[in-house]
């Protein structure tokens, strides 16, 4: 049976205008501007910008205010405008050896060139409520130093030189681009990490907590975090050379797993790579122990049949614009599909009774 | 790979500059200078997205990170130079700006233009860094070891 529907418009324009009213809330509250969303909200900026897979801090704040704080609503304004834009090419790869870094911390060695430096942390805060901040107040100026010049090598490069670690040479291959054409199985290690850097954080988080606890365990430390601004650099056709278009805010986290060895590969460290737009470093390490667990193949191990091994599994639900798309729809009329249940379960009522009837006559 | 000659050092390092500078900044230091010269656009600002590359493992073989939005104009000028700009994010009127004094840093008014205007940003900007990088300094950790437990 097919059910054509019309109607709704009126209900429909009000449903947005009440929307648009709620989100402006109390108006005798100031209103909310983009430049304290994407000053004063500056993590959220940074999620969406990430899980948006564009980096705009404007753009990512208005897109918080309009979804009214919903991350994941934001994150599909992003997904949405970015389609519009016509591609300009393709950035030269980042440099993060050549970071300013903000932040630069190692779990596994305490005396490094460059030293630890914690930057604007929340590790060894209280988590106690400041109620300070319930009030306007004056920040005081952050401290400051003498800055020792000097490079702040990648921590993986000292273990380099022992060969202790597997190293990741130098490689030019053009990467796969899953926003131009579909993800498909199998993925090589350029699609996942494109697919695990938007990738949803909760999910990330949870599947690398998984291998914490036991579902394909890696042994990881995390070799070195660093939080700073990179340099992008892009070839200009019409000039013949590269220039800089601007700086970016990158996280990395680099990973320093335990290896026994393969039938392939001698026992040495192994790496996992996280690396994600802002400062988000929940999600770079998440991403790098994912990572990890997802080299099975390429390093010999065994899959044991943990979720965080499964290519598949992980970058299909991975995505939290996909998931929620689908999720979503269940919410939309589905009047006519729900007919023709509705229609069979009340066949099988019927028929079932008449068996019934039948065996009692009998 | 810095050590072959590259001929176009020095324009590369002006338009980095010029796209790194913040909102507004090269518009205000090139209308402080000069009136701005008459000029056809060659391309009409334009905005896009450049796909931003990583390398996995920091140097291994890359992989697409995520788009950034970028802004790109090309201007003529009548005394026939031509000035590009890429800049990140959705500026047109900073574009405009750029692609100008690219120009100009191409003509006779050069040596002006580099001392009112490239000079003040590169200022401006080694001050931000080092601002920072003061910050980050002060947050450095010194261990000190307190008991060993060999003994």
């Amino acid at each position: 049976m097919y059910v054509a529907v019309k109607g709704g418009e009126r209900a429909i324009e009000s449903a947005h205008a009440w929307l648009a009213e709620e989100r402006r809330g109390d108006t005798n509250i100031a209103e909310l501007s983009l430049p304290q969303i994407r000053e004063q909200l500056k993590l959220a900026v940074d999620r969406v910008m990430a899980e948006g897979s564009l980096y705009d801090p404007d753009l990512a704040a208005l897109a918080i205010k309009q979804s009214r704080g919903d991350l994941i609503e934001a994150i599909f304004l992003i997904r949405a405008y970015r389609t519009t834009l016509p591609r300009f090419g393709a950035s030269r790869p980042v440099d993060t050896g050549a970071m300013d870094c903000d932040r630069r911390i190692s779990a596994t060695f305490k005396d490094l060139p460059g030293g630890q430096v914690l930057g604007p942390t929340f590790d060894y805060t209280h988590r106690l409520l400041d109620f300070k901040l319930a009030a306007e107040s004056e920040v005081p100026d952050a401290p400051t130093r003498e800055v020792s010049s000097g490079a702040v090598p990648h921590v993986t490069e000292f273990l380099n030189q022992e060969e202790l670690i597997e190293s990741a040479p130098h490689d030019d291959t053009p990467p796969p681009d899953l926003t131009r054409e579909p993800l498909e199985m199998p993925a090589d290690r350029a699609l996942r990490l494109q697919a695990l850097t938007r990738a949803d954080e909760g999910f990330t988080l949870g599947l690398a907590y998984s291998t914490q606890r036991g579902y394909g365990r890696n042994h990881a430390f995390v070799g070195e975090l660093r939080i700073g601004a990179v340099t992008v650099e892009m070839d200009i056709p019409e000039l013949g050379f590269a220039v800089e278009i601007g700086e970016v805010t990158l996280t990395e986290c680099e990973t320093v797993n335990q290896f026994t060895g393969s039938k392939s590969e001698p026992p040495q460290f192994t790496r996992g790579y996280g690396l994600v737009f802002g400062q988000s470093e929940r999600k770079a390490i998440s991403m790098a122990l994912v990572d990890r667990a997802l080299r099975w193949e390429e390093l010999g191990e065994d899959y044991v049949g943990a979720p965080a091994q499964d290519t598949e599994f992980v970058l299909y639900h991975a995505d939290n614009i996909q998931a929620t798309g689908f999720l979503e729809h269940i919410k939309l009329p589905h009047y006519v599909d729900f007919q023709s249940e509705l229609e069979l379960v009340r066949k099988l009522r019927r028929e079932a009774g008449e068996e019934q009837f039948q065996e009692a006559a009998e | 790979m810095k050590d072959t000659f590259d001929e176009n050092a020095e324009r590369k390092a002006w338009m980095g500059l010029l796209a790194k500078a913040p909102e507004g900044r090269v518009a205000a230091l090139l209308d402080a200078t000069m009136a701005r010269p008459v000029f056809t656009w060659l391309r009409a600002p334009e905005i896009g997205s450049t796909m931003i590359r990583g390398r996995a493992g920091g140097t291994g073989a890359p992989f697409n990170l995520g788009e950034i939005t970028v802004t790109r104009c090309a201007v003529t000028l009548s005394s026939g130079e031509v000035g590009h700009a890429y800049i990140k994010g959705r500026r047109k009127a900073d574009a405009e700006a750029a692609a100008l004094v690219d120009a100009l840093m191409q003509g006779n008014d050069a040596k002006t233009v580099r001392a009112a205007i490239l000079e003040p940003l590169e200022t401006e900007e080694t001050l931000a860094k080092t601002t920072r990088a003061a910050k980050a300094a002060a947050t450095k950790v010194e261990f000190f070891t307190m008991a060993r437990g060999e003994d």
